[in-house]
C-alpha cells in the first residue's frame, strides 16, 4: 500500500479501474446515464431548441412549416414593440430597488440579528416567514391590505368610490409591487447573509472592537471583505430575481399588461393563443440578460474544482 | 473581558461608559427592528383576522367595524366550495414523486462524480449546475412540443402534457441540478477512506452506494427534501403552462383561478389562501433547522 501511495495518482486510478467488474460498469453507466439523459433531454436540448427557433417563423404546428427568419424576430421586438422597452424599464427599476434598497436592508438585518440583540430569534422567524409563502398566497394577502375596501384605504378614510386603486394607478402600482416583492426578498437575503456571518470567526470582530474600530468600520473593513463568496451569491440572486419576476405580477394582473414586465411578456408570447417564435426571441433575451450573473455564480462555486 | 482588567483605571471608566452607550444603542436597535418585524407579519395577521369574519359585515360596516360574528365558517366553506381537497391531492401527487426522484437521481450523479474519477467529472457537475440556472421560459416551447409529440407517439395526447408526470419530469430535470450540486459538495467532505475500504472489501458499486454512501447522506437529504418540497409546492409556472385541465392543477396554480372566481367573497378567498399556506408554514416551523440548512448548503437556487 505504501508503494501505491507514492506512485502517481494516474497509475492508482488505472489500477482501481481494473477492479470494476462488468456489472459495476453497467451500474455506473446507469447511475450517471439516466439522470444525465433526463437533464439534457428536458433542459439543455430545449434551451438550444428555443435559441434556434428564435431565428425562425413558425406557427408551432407542423415541423415542415418552419422558415428561416434571421434576426427578424429580434428586430420586431427592438424596433416595433414599444411594450418591450416599457417592460425593460420596469425591470430596471425593479433591479435598482432590489440592489440599493431591499438587499442592503436584508444585509443590515442579518448583521443586527447576528449580534444577538434582544429578541433576535423571534425577529429571524418573523422576517423569514414571507419567504415560505408562495407568491400566489402573497398576492392574495397584499390584496387584502390594498383593495378599494381594504385596510389601507380604510385607514386613509376613503370610501370605496374615492378609494385609491393601488394596483391600477400608474402612480402607485410599481412601488406597491416592489414593496410586496421586497417583503419576500429581504427575508431571503437576511437568511443567506446570516448563515455566512455565523461562519465568520468571532475573534476577528472582537479584535477589531478592542482596537477601537467603530461598528461601521468593522463591518466595512473586516466583515464585508470576509463575506466575499456570500456577497457574490447575494448579488447574483438579486439580479436574477429582478429579471425573472413573474408569479406575483401574473397573480395580480393575469396576462393583461397591467404592469409590463419581461417575465409576463415572455409568457404571453410563448404560451396560449399569442404563442409565436417572437416568444422564443423574448426568452433568449431574458436568458442573455441573466448570463453574466449565471457565469459569475458558476465561477464562484467552481473556483476550487477548476484549479 | 480579561483585557478590561489589565487596563488602567481611567481607561476602564471610559470603556464602561462606552459599553453603556452601546447597550442603549442596542436596545434602540432592538426596538426598531422589533417594530419593523411586527409590521412584517401584519399582512398575514390581518388576512387571518379577516378570514374569521363574514364578508357581508365588512361590506356593511367597513374594514374596521367591530366583529359581530367570528368563526371558522369561511374555512369550512372554502374547503367544500373551492374543492381544496382535490387541489391538495394534486399537489401531493406532484410533489412527493418529484422530491423523491430528484434526491435519488441527484445523489447518484453526485456519488459517481465525487467517488470515481473520470475525465468529465467537473464538466458534468457544471452541466447540471448551470442547467438549473436557465430561465424556465427558455426551455418551455420545445418541452411543450416534445410532450405533445411523445403523446402522439403513444397514441394519447395527455401522456405527458396535461398530466402530472409531465410536470414531475420537468421539475426533476431542473431541480436535479441543484440537488447534485449540493450533494456533491457534501460528499466531498466525507473521507475518501470510507469509500476506499468499501472497495477493498470488494463491495460492488451498487453496494457501495446503497449501503455505504446513502446512509451517510441523511443530513443533506433531509435538508434538501424540506427545501424542495417548499419549492415544488410553491411552483406556479410549470403547472400553469403544462396543465390545461384545471381540475388537475396543484393548489398554488389553482389559487390564481380561484382568485378571479371568488372575487365577490374576498374573505372566503382569504380562508382559502390561509389553508394553502398552512403546509409550508408547518414545514417551516417544525423543520426550520433543515430548511435553513438546505438553503445555506447550496447557498442559492437560480
Amino acid at each position: 500500500m505504501s508503494v501505491e501511495t507514492a506512485a502517481p495518482s494516474k497509475k492508482q486510478v488505472a489500477r482501481r479501474r481494473r477492479f470494476f467488474s462488468r456489472q459495476d460498469k453497467i451500474t455506473l453507466g446507469f447511475f450517471i446515464g439516466i439522470p444525465t439523459f433526463l437533464h439534457v433531454m428536458l433542459v439543455w436540448f430545449p434551451a438550444i431548441g428555443t435559441i434556434l427557433l428564435s431565428f425562425t417563423y413558425w406557427t408551432g404546428i407542423r415541423i415542415e412549416d418552419i422558415t428561416w427568419a434571421g434576426f427578424a424576430n429580434y428586430e420586431n421586438i427592438f424596433f416595433n414593440t414599444p411594450i418591450f422597452w416599457e417592460a425593460l424599464r420596469v425591470n430596471t427599476i425593479w433591479l435598482a430597488w432590489f440592489f440599493f434598497i431591499a438587499t442592503p436592508l436584508g444585509v443590515l438585518l442579518a448583521y443586527q440579528i447576528d449580534r444577538e440583540i434582544r429578541g433576535h430569534k423571534f425577529y429571524q422567524s418573523a422576517y423569514f416567514l414571507p419567504v415560505v409563502l408562495s407568491l400566489a398566497v402573497t398576492g392574495i394577502i397584499w390584496n387584502f391590505l390594498l383593495r378599494p375596501d381594504g385596510f389601507v384605504n380604510g385607514l386613509l378614510g376613503l370610501p370605496i368610490s374615492e378609494a385609491i386603486s393601488f394596483f391600477g394607478d400608474d402612480r402607485y402600482n410599481i412601488w406597491v409591487i416592489l414593496i410586496m416583492a421586497s417583503w419576500r426578498h429581504i427575508g431571503y437575503i437576511m437568511l443567506l447573509y446570516l448563515a455566512g456571518l455565523k461562519a465568520i470567526d468571532s475573534a476577528l470582530r472582537e479584535a477589531a472592537t478592542i482596537d477601537g474600530a467603530t461598528e461601521w468600520q468593522t463591518f466595512r473593513k473586516i466583515i464585508f471583505p470576509a463575506m466575499k463568496p456570500v456577497n457574490i451569491i447575494v448579488i447574483v440572486i438579486t439580479i436574477i430575481e429582478s429579471l425573472r419576476a413573474f408569479d406575483m405580477i401574473y397573480i395580480i394582473y393575469g396576462s393583461s399588461g397591467g404592469l409590463p414586465i419581461l417575465g409576463v411578456l415572455v409568457f404571453n408570447n410563448i404560451a396560449g393563443e399569442g404563442a409565436s417564435m417572437k416568444g422564443a426571441a423574448y426568452a433568449v433575451i431574458l436568458f442573455l440578460l441573466s448570463i453574466v450573473p449565471i457565469i459569475s455564480y458558476l465561477q464562484q462555486q467552481f473556483k476550487e474544482d477548476v484549479k | 473581558m480579561t483585557t478590561t482588567i489589565k487596563l488602567p483605571k481611567g481607561k476602564n471608566e471610559k470603556r464602561k461608559k462606552k459599553l453603556y452607550a452601546q447597550d442603549i444603542k442596542d436596545r434602540a436597535i432592538s426596538i426598531f427592528i422589533g417594530l419593523f418585524a411586527l409590521a412584517w407579519i401584519f399582512p398575514i395577521v390581518w388576512t387571518l383576522w379577516s378570514s374569521l369574519r363574514p364578508y357581508s359585515e365588512i361590506r356593511a360596516g367597513g374594514v374596521f367595524s367591530p366583529p359581530q360574528e367570528l368563526g371558522i365558517f369561511n374555512y369550512t366553506e372554502a374547503i367544500s366550495r373551492m374543492e381544496l381537497p382535490t387541489y391538495f391531492a394534486n399537489t401531493a401527487i406532484i410533489t412527493i414523486p418529484t422530491v423523491f426522484l430528484t434526491l435519488f437521481l441527484g445523489s447518484l450523479v453526485a456519488f459517481v462524480v465525487t467517488r470515481y474519477s473520470f475525465k468529465l467529472n467537473v464538466a458534468l457537475l457544471l452541466l447540471f449546475t448551470a442547467g438549473n440556472m436557465l430561465p424556465p421560459q427558455l426551455v418551455f416551447i420545445p418541452v411543450f412540443k416534445l410532450y405533445l409529440a411523445l403523446g402522439d407517439l403513444v397514441g394519447d395526447r395527455r401522456f405527458l402534457y396535461d398530466n402530472h408526470w409531465g410536470v414531475i419530469l420537468i421539475h426533476v430535470a431542473f431541480q436535479m441540478g441543484f440537488a447534485t450540486f449540493v450533494l456533491s459538495s457534501y460528499m466531498k467532505t466525507i473521507p475518501k477512506e470510507i469509500s476506499e475500504s468499501a472497495m477493498v472489501d470488494g463491495a460492488s458499486v451498487f453496494t457501495h452506494f446503497f449501503r455505504v454512501m446513502l446512509p451517510l447522506l441523511r443530513p443533506p437529504l433531509a435538508s434538501l427534501a424540506v427545501l424542495m418540497t417548499t419549492w415544488i409546492y410553491n411552483d406556479f409556472f410549470w403547472a400553469l403552462v403544462l396543465m390545461s385541465n384545471d381540475s388537475k392543477r396543484p393548489i398554488t396554480s389553482a389559487l390564481g383561478r380561484l382568485q378571479g372566481e371568488f372575487v365577490t367573497d374576498y374573505n372566503l378567498l382569504a380562508a382559502g389562501a390561509m389553508i394553502a399556506a398552512l403546509p409550508t408554514l408547518i414545514v417551516f416551523f417544525v423543520m426550520r433547522k433543515q430548511f435553513v440548512g438546505g438553503l445555506t448548503l447550496g447557498a442559492t437556487k437560480g
